[in-house]
């Protein structure tokens, strides 16, 4: 990019840079999206007493959760810390079994698999972890961890050529491919992220949950690692499921962004809409708090500081999650869960889906997806997500 | 207006001396750059006001199994009454260990200072003896850190641990100390303040740590308040909040900050001066607003390279490699490895030279109404030296932003060591 003058309007859908150049945006209609949720819950029961154990509680990390990710695309999944949105990534891969609702992928059911069927499921989508220190088995040299998925997956029986597809995939992350009998603390953190997206690599998933792949290495190695990952999406036409705290770097990266708080999504639409136009005053209040490189524009800015904190998963508030600390919250926010749906927004680039009262009152909805309180029009949900 | 209404009158801090004056000169001496030799020149020497602490030539060397661990290797700056100055670089950088210095809180033997100066209202604190620096720390200087889980104590209740410093360092009985403490408490926007004091740290957030934190820290009104990445492990809407409570902190009392951060964003709302930091030397310095408009190191551009912004959006460009081994540096200019203008004189580390601009922004040269900034912009970088003026204007980003100078990266630059290697050769096997 020379001379960046503001940035004009784009549709999210034009070919601009990395983000659209994948194809990803000729979907069809009634293609199938390569990954479909619904109605996802995950929840962590919490036990007392050693011998005669009673459940005191029930933490919902994931509370009914719907989404799709297209075959090509790069989903953010942004929140802050203890939303779920870890819990979300692992329950896609089953690292975590679900509470209820439904995975698919490539509209296999996930949850009714088990064994061998699962593992073949499984090498099709691969998940990059945060922390590259614990990620990596500190006993295992580089090689074998890259070589473990094609072993296990018996992708090359060929012991020889596993080696030398295990030396390209170095090659092609920026490691030199005669560090194969390195251990992992010799190398810096950069370096170990650069393993773990090897490792990801080596099974050959259509689909990779990136889960804060960014959040522990410093910011000029933060850079080299969101351009690999960018340039692998485009080599080997990759999904991503992009889960960041950082909404900068998720905007960076996606072609739609999807915003949880406290188990819930509130927002999801395409990057555009939700940083011109951001709905929900969740959203809102998030992508005001992002301090922005640039003394004058930070200058310039308002400021609209949220009160108070995240509220506890073990016993959210009741009607919207946020109430408690959103300010333009009426009465109607604090007994009924708002839903789900699809806003009729004039001007938006794509669909546009939020969970708000004051949004939908003011906006007016094209269809419920997710039903917040239980009792929903579930046909048309899942009918206008597929859609989109 | 430049005029604050915003500005409370400081409390209890005597009168305060007029800091206000007019525009710095502009124009005349647009382009032109002149060598100022070493880091010697006092940083605010142009300021009506006196630095309250001067940080001259500072060195702190650990002496390591390796060798010489120079984390701090020469760094200098000067803080006025009320300001903010950011130290922004990567992990090891030396920005923590500046700050450690100036509390006097490196740990010895492995580290020592090896040089320089702090100079505390004229002062040197190297020079004081313990006892005296412990009456100074926490009552004039006081530091918040990263972790407040590391800096509170587990055992001891809220209250307590905000009592002590109060009883210490101010002398207050048990009762009024408790009852400063509750207002500390309520200040720093703890909810809630008098049934959670006396709270133990592990039941409270990390948000409300920091507040903890933050009340324990300016429990004396200190003068100068070190701020150690104090956001860096919480969410940006929390983030938001403490940066703010810092903010209205800091107007209340006049507390000039230091604050280290790797986050260029907190920086540009924050801080009225910038100092980039790169293996233990201030590479730049300057107001940020000159800072972030003409930055002219090359690391500096390329940190502001490869930070996507959330109002732009486009390729990052990352500077290749890693920071240099500390135990390593040579004589050479220690960035000159991931450097793409390094060139011959690159082996020798360049002085400092002062970059002048045109007049920059909106003529509020600090944005926080606290003064003009009238520090220099000054860069260690050759390519600072022989600069043409012509096209000094193009934008703060990118090697685009600054024309080549002579010949574009000499061939002889070494560029190689793109990938570095995590060890020795051959250290792999085991």
């Amino acid at each position: 990019m020379s001379a960046a003058p503001p940035e004009p309007v784009v549709p999210p859908r034009l070919p601009e840079g990395e983000v659209s150049a994948t194809g990803v945006n000729a979907v069809a209609a009634g293609e199938r999206p390569l990954v479909e949720v619904r109605r996802l819950k995950v929840h962590f029961p919490i036990y007392k007493g050693t011998i005669f154990q009673r459940r005191v509680g029930v933490v919902r990390a994931v509370d009914g959760v719907s989404f799709s990710v297209r075959r090509g695309e790069t989903l953010g999944l942004v929140g802050e810390s203890g939303c779920g949105k870890s819990t979300v990534g692992r329950a896609l891969l089953q690292l975590h079994r679900p509470t209820d609702g439904a995975v698919k992928f490539d509209g296999v059911d996930m949850a009714e698999l088990r064994g061998t069927a699962l593992r073949q499921v499984r090498r099709r989508m691969q998940i990059i972890f945060q922390d590259p220190y614990a990620s990596l088995n500190p006993r295992m040299t580089v090689g074998a961890i890259v070589a473990e998925p094609i072993e296990t997956h018996g992708l090359e029986p060929d012991k020889t050529r596993r080696m030398r597809r295990v030396q390209e995939l170095m090659d092609r992350v920026g490691l030199d491919p005669r560090w194969v009998r390195r251990y992992p603390h010799e190398f810096s953190g950069g370096q170990r992220q650069r393993i773990g997206i090897a490792r990801a690599l080596a099974a050959e998933p259509e689909f990779i949950v990136a889960d804060e792949p960014l959040s522990a290495l410093d910011v000029s190695i933060q850079a080299q690692i969101l351009n690999l990952l960018q340039e692998i999406k485009k080599e080997r036409n990759l999904t991503y499921l992009f889960i960041a705290h950082d909404l900068s770097v998720v905007r960076h990266v996606s072609d739609r962004v999807a915003v949880m708080y406290l188990g819930k999504i509130v927002e999801l639409a395409s990057y555009s809409d939700i940083y011109r136009s951001p709905l929900h005053p969740y959203t809102q209040a998030l992508i005001g708090a992002v301090p922005i490189p640039d003394p004058e524009v930070e200058e310039r800015r308002e400021r609209q500081v949220l009160k108070g904190e995240i509220p506890s998963p073990l016993n959210p508030p009741s009607g919207c999650y946020f109430h408690t600390r959103c300010p333009k919250a009426i009465d109607r926010c604090r007994f009924e869960v708002p839903k789900f749906v699809h806003i009729r927004r004039p001007g938006a680039l794509g669909d546009h889906f939020a969970a708000c009262h004051l949004v939908t009152e003011h906006y007016g909805v094209v269809a419920a997806v997710e039903s917040g309180s239980g009792s929903g029009p579930v046909q048309d949900a899942d009918g206008a997500l597929r859609r989109f | 207006m430049p005029d604050s209404p915003r500005k409370p009158p400081p409390p209890d801090t005597g009168p305060m001396p007029a800091v206000r004056r007019a525009r710095a000169p502009t124009g005349e001496f647009r382009g032109v750059v002149r060598a100022t030799g070493e880091h010697r020149v006092p940083v605010a020497a142009r300021t009506v006001e006196k630095p309250i602490l001067t940080v001259e030539g500072l060195k702190t060397y650990f002496d390591t199994e390796d060798g010489v661990l120079k984390a701090v290797d020469g760094a200098s700056f000067a803080l006025r009454r009320g300001m903010t100055l950011g130290l922004v670089g990567e992990s090891g950088c030396g920005k923590s260990v500046t700050n450690l210095s100036i509390m006097g809180l490196v740990p010895t033997p492995p580290g020592r200072i090896a040089g320089g100066q702090i100079l505390f209202h004229g002062e040197d604190l190297l020079k004081k003896t313990e006892d005296e620096k412990r009456a100074i720390r926490g009552r004039q200087i006081s530091m918040i850190f990263q972790d407040p889980m590391t800096s509170l104590n587990p055992y001891l209740r809220v209250s307590r641990q905000i009592t002590e410093v109060l009883e210490l360092h101010l002398g207050l009985g048990r009762a009024a100390a408790r009852a400063r403490a509750l207002e500390l408490l309520e200040q720093c926007g703890i909810p809630d303040a008098a049934a959670r004091m006396d709270d133990y740290p592990h039941q409270f957030s990390g948000g409300m740590r920091q507040r903890v934190m933050i009340a324990m820290a300016l429990a004396c009104r200190p003068e100068v308040l070190l701020a150690d990445e104090p956001t860096t492990a919480l969410d940006v809407t929390i983030q938001a909040q403490i940066l703010e409570l810092i903010r209205k902190m800091q107007q209340e009392m006049g507390t000039a900050v230091v604050l280290v951060t790797h986050d260029l964003g907190v920086v540009a709302g924050m801080a009225d001066e910038v100092a980039v930091m790169y293996a233990g030397r201030i590479v730049e310095h300057g107001s940020a607003r000159d800072l972030f408009k003409h930055p002219t190191h090359p690391y500096t551009q390329a940190l502001l390279g490869s930070v996507p912004r959330l109002d732009q959006k486009g390729r990052l460009r990352p500077v290749d490699g890693q920071p240099p081994d500390l135990t390593q540096l040579g004589a050479d200019c220690s960035f000159r490895p991931r450097c793409e203008f390094a060139e011959e004189r690159c082996v020798a580390y360049p002085p400092t030279f002062e970059v002048r601009h045109a007049t920059t922004g909106s003529g509020r040269f600090s944005h926080r109404d606290l003064g003009p900034s009238a520090v220099s912009h000054r860069v260690a970088c050759w390519r600072a030296d022989a600069r043409p003026e012509a096209g000094r204007k193009t934008g703060p980003t990118g090697p685009a932003a600054l024309p080549p100078a002579s010949a574009p990266a000499a061939p002889a630059a070494p560029a190689a060591p793109s990938t570095p290697s995590p060890a020795d050769e051959g250290g792999g096997a085991r």
